[in-house]
C-alpha cells in the first residue's frame, strides 16, 4: 500500500507539471497586452521598462520557469513565513495579479471562505440527502419511492445549474420574496439575526448545487446497494436471524459505501467547476467568480494560477479516491 | 481461401428474415421512458427544423414598437426588448444548440472511439494513450474551455465570419475536451474482446490489424459507442449553453438557447417567463436524450434483450 501511494505520488508530479505547461502554453497565445490600460501619456521608454519589469519580452520558457518557481517555491515560503513568523521569503517576487496589482494568493485567500462555505456545505447537504434516498430506493426497488427518485435524479441530471438557479430566483426571490437572490459577502455574522441572514442567503445556491450532487450520488448509491443486496452474505445474515435493520444498515450499507465513498471523493473537484456557474448566478464572489473576471480582464497570472489550483484539486482527489478504495476494501490490493 | 471484400463500415448482418436491429428496436420499445424521450426529442428536432418554414417571422427582425409584448396570437411566446419574436428566436436558437450538440458529439465520439480502439488493440501505444486520457481527465475543463473561447474567438471570427468561427471554435473545443470517457469505455471493451476466441481465430488465419479492427472489433464495441454518443449530445448541449450563459458563447444576434437564457436574466424581475422557455427547451432536450441513452443501453445489451 505504501509503495503504491509513493508510486502514485511520483506519477502525479509529471502530470501536474505537464498540466501547468499546457495551461501556460494555452495562455501564452493570448492576444491581450497587460499594459494596454495604462495611460497613453507614458513615454515609450518608461513603458519598455515596465514591460521589462513584468518580464513580458523574455522567452516563453523563462516566463514559465519563473511562474513555476514562484508557485512552487516562493509562495510556500511566504506561507511558512506567515505561519511561523520567519523571513525566508524576504525580497522574493510573488505571483502578482495584473488586474488587482496584488499577490494572487492574497486574493485567493480572501475568496476561499465564500466558495468553501457555499460549495462545501452544498456538497455535504447533497451527500446527506443522496445516501438515504439511494438506500431506500434500492431496498424498495421499483416502488413508487424508487420511481420518484429515478425521475428526480433524471431531472437533476438534465436541468443545468444555470436554469435551476434562475428558476429558484424566480420562485423564491421574486414571486415569493423569502430569500435574497444576491449573496452578500460583507455580511458579518455576530448575532442570531445576522446568522439567520447568512443562512437565508446561502439557501438558494446550496439548494442548486446540492440538487446536482444528489442526482448523481443517489443513483450510484442505489446501484451499489442493489449489487450487494443479492449477495450470499445477505442471505446468511438473514438466516442467522438478524433484524432487517441490521442486515441492511450494517452489513449491506457498509459494503455498498465502498465505491460510493470514492465517488464522493472524485466529485469534489467537479463541484468546484460547477460552482463557477452557480457563483455567477448568485453573485457569490468566490473562486469561480474570480476566475471568470480574471478571464474577462485578461489577467493571465491569475487565470494560470487558478486553473492550476483546480487541476491540483482534481489530481489530489483522484489520489485520495484510489487510496480510500484500497483502505476500505480489503479485496483490493495494490502491489 | 478467398479474400473477403473489406467492409469500411460495420454492415448490418445480412440474415434473411430479421436483422438484429429489429431485436434492438423490440427491446427499446419496452422501455417507456426511452420511447417517450425519443418522441420528445423527435418533436423538438422537427419543430426547430421545420418550424421556421411555417413560422416565417425572421428571428432577427426588430419591431421596436411592439417590444416586450406578452404572449398573444401574433407572438405566442411574446417579444423581447427589441421587439423580436421569441418563438422565432427559440427555433433559431434550437437549430444552433442541437447542431452544436450533434457535431461536438460526433467529434468527441470519433476521437474517443479511435483512441480507445488503438489503445486497447496495440499494446505498445496503450501506456501513452491512456496517460494522455488521464492527463485530459485531470485538466480543469470548464476553465480551459472558457480560456480557449476567449483566446481564439477573434482569430476564428476573422477567418470564418463571427457565426461560423464561433461554431467551429465551440464545437471543436467541446469535442476535444469530452472524448475521454468514451475512450476509456471502448478501451476496456477492446481489451476484453481481444482475449476472445473469434479474435484468435481471425488472427490465426492472418487477418491484418486494420481489417481486424474494422470487421471484428468495431462492430462489437458499437453499443458502448452508441450509448456514449447519445449521452454526449446531452453534455455538449449543456456545455454550450453554459458557455453562452457566461457570455462566452455565440454573438448576441445569433441566438442559442443558452444565449437566450443569458439575455433573459437581465429582465428577470419584469418578465420572468422569458427565462422559462429556453431553459425548458434545454432541460427537455437533455432529459429526453438521457432517457434515450438509458433505453439504448438496455436495448443494445444482448444479455438483457429478449428477456
Amino acid at each position: 500500500m505504501l509503495t503504491f501511494i509513493i508510486r502514485r505520488l511520483l506519477t502525479a508530479i509529471p502530470t501536474l507539471v505537464l498540466i501547468s505547461l499546457i495551461i501556460f502554453l494555452l495562455l501564452d497565445l493570448a492576444p491581450g497586452d497587460p499594459l494596454a490600460d495604462q495611460p497613453l501619456s507614458i513615454p515609450p521608454e518608461v513603458r519598455q521598462r515596465m514591460r521589462d519589469a513584468l518580464g513580458l519580452d523574455s522567452p516563453a520558457y523563462i516566463r514559465y520557469l519563473l511562474w513555476a518557481k514562484q508557485f512552487f517555491w516562493v509562495e510556500p515560503l511566504y506561507f511558512i513565513d506567515w505561519l511561523a513568523g520567519t523571513n525566508f521569503a524576504d525580497g522574493m517576487q510573488r505571483i502578482v495579479s495584473w488586474q488587482f496589482r496584488a499577490p494572487v494568493f492574497d486574493i485567493i485567500v480572501q475568496r476561499i471562505p465564500q466558495t468553501l462555505w457555499v460549495v462545501g456545505l452544498a456538497y455535504l447537504v447533497g451527500v446527506m440527502i443522496a445516501l438515504p434516498i439511494g438506500i431506500i430506493s434500492a431496498y424498495k426497488q421499483y416502488s413508487w419511492f424508487d420511481q420518484l427518485g429515478t425521475f428526480v435524479s433524471m431531472i437533476g441530471f438534465s436541468v443545468p445549474p444555470f436554469f435551476s438557479g434562475v428558476l429558484m430566483i424566480v420562485f423564491f426571490a421574486i414571486m415569493l420574496p423569502w430569500f435574497p437572490s444576491i449573496y452578500d459577502t460583507t455580511l458579518v455574522v455576530n448575532d442570531f439575526e445576522s446568522l439567520g441572514k447568512q443562512i437565508r442567503q446561502m439557501t438558494l445556491p446550496v439548494l442548486v448545487l446540492s440538487l446536482q450532487t444528489t442526482a448523481q450520488l443517489s443513483r450510484f448509491m442505489r446501484a451499489s446497494m442493489l449489487d450487494n443486496l443479492n449477495h450470499d452474505y445477505v442471505r446468511t445474515a438473514r438466516a442467522k436471524g438478524m433484524t432487517e435493520k441490521v442486515v441492511v444498515l450494517v452489513h449491506v450499507l457498509r459494503n455498498s459505501l465502498i465505491p460510493v465513498v470514492t465517488v464522493i471523493a472524485l466529485g469534489i473537484p467537479s463541484i468546484f467547476g460547477g460552482a463557477i456557474i452557480t457563483e455567477q448566478i448568485f453573485k457569490v464572489n468566490g473562486l469561480g467568480q474570480l476566475l471568470i473576471t480574471a478571464i474577462y480582464a485578461n489577467d493571465l497570472p491569475m487565470v494560470q494560477t487558478l486553473a492550476f489550483i483546480f487541476a491540483v484539486l482534481i489530481v489530489a482527489c483522484n489520489l485520495i479516491a484510489d487510496m480510500l478504495y484500497g483502505l476500505l476494501d480489503p479485496r483490493i490490493r495494490y502491489d | 481461401m478467398t479474400d473477403a471484400p473489406v467492409a469500411t463500415v460495420p454492415a448490418k448482418p445480412d440474415t434473411s428474415g430479421r436483422s438484429q436491429w429489429w431485436d434492438v428496436w423490440d427491446q427499446f420499445k419496452t422501455h417507456k421512458g426511452a420511447l417517450f424521450g425519443a418522441a420528445v426529442f423527435g418533436f423538438i428536432v422537427l419543430s426547430v427544423t421545420i418550424g421556421p418554414l411555417l413560422w416565417t417571422i425572421e428571428p432577427t427582425y426588430i419591431d421596436i414598437r411592439s417590444r416586450n409584448v406578452g404572449p398573444s396570437l401574433a407572438h405566442p411566446f411574446g417579444t423581447d426588448q427589441l421587439g423580436r419574436d421569441i418563438l422565432a428566436r427559440m427555433m433559431a436558437g434550437g437549430q444552433v444548440s442541437i447542431a452544436v450538440g450533434l457535431t461536438a458529439m460526433l467529434i468527441s465520439v470519433v476521437l474517443g472511439a479511435f483512441i480507445g480502439v488503438v489503445a486497447g488493440f496495440f499494446r505498445k501505444l496503450d501506456t501513452f494513450l491512456m496517460g494522455l486520457t488521464n492527463l485530459f481527465l485531470a485538466l480543469p475543463l470548464l476553465p480551459l474551455l472558457l480560456v480557449m473561447v476567449m483566446l481564439f474567438r477573434e482569430t476564428l471570427a476573422r477567418s470564418f465570419g463571427p457565426e461560423m468561427g464561433t461554431f467551429i471554435l465551440i464545437v471543436s473545443a467541446i469535442g476535444i475536451t469530452s472524448w475521454m470517457q468514451t475512450a476509456r469505455i471502448v478501451r476496456g471493451e477492446v481489451l476484453a474482446l481481444k482475449e476472445r476466441e473469434f479474435v484468435l481465430a481471425a488472427r490465426s488465419i492472418g487477418t491484418p490489424s486494420r481489417r481486424m479492427i474494422l470487421r471484428h472489433i468495431l462492430p462489437n464495441v458499437l453499443s458502448p459507442i452508441m450509448v456514449s454518443a447519445t449521452l454526449g449530445i446531452a453534455t455538449a448541449i449543456i456545455t454550450e449553453s453554459a458557455l453562452s450563459f457566461l457570455g462566452l458563447g455565440f454573438p448576441p444576434d445569433f441566438p442559442t438557447w443558452g444565449r437566450l437564457l443569458f439575455d433573459a436574466i437581465d429582465y428577470l424581475q419584469q418578465y420572468p417567463e422569458r427565462v422559462f422557455w429556453p431553459g425548458l427547451a434545454i432541460s427537455l432536450t437533455v432529459l429526453s436524450v438521457n432517457y434515450i441513452g438509458d433505453g439504448l443501453r438496455d436495448a443494445l445489451d444482448p444479455r438483457i434483450r429478449g428477456r
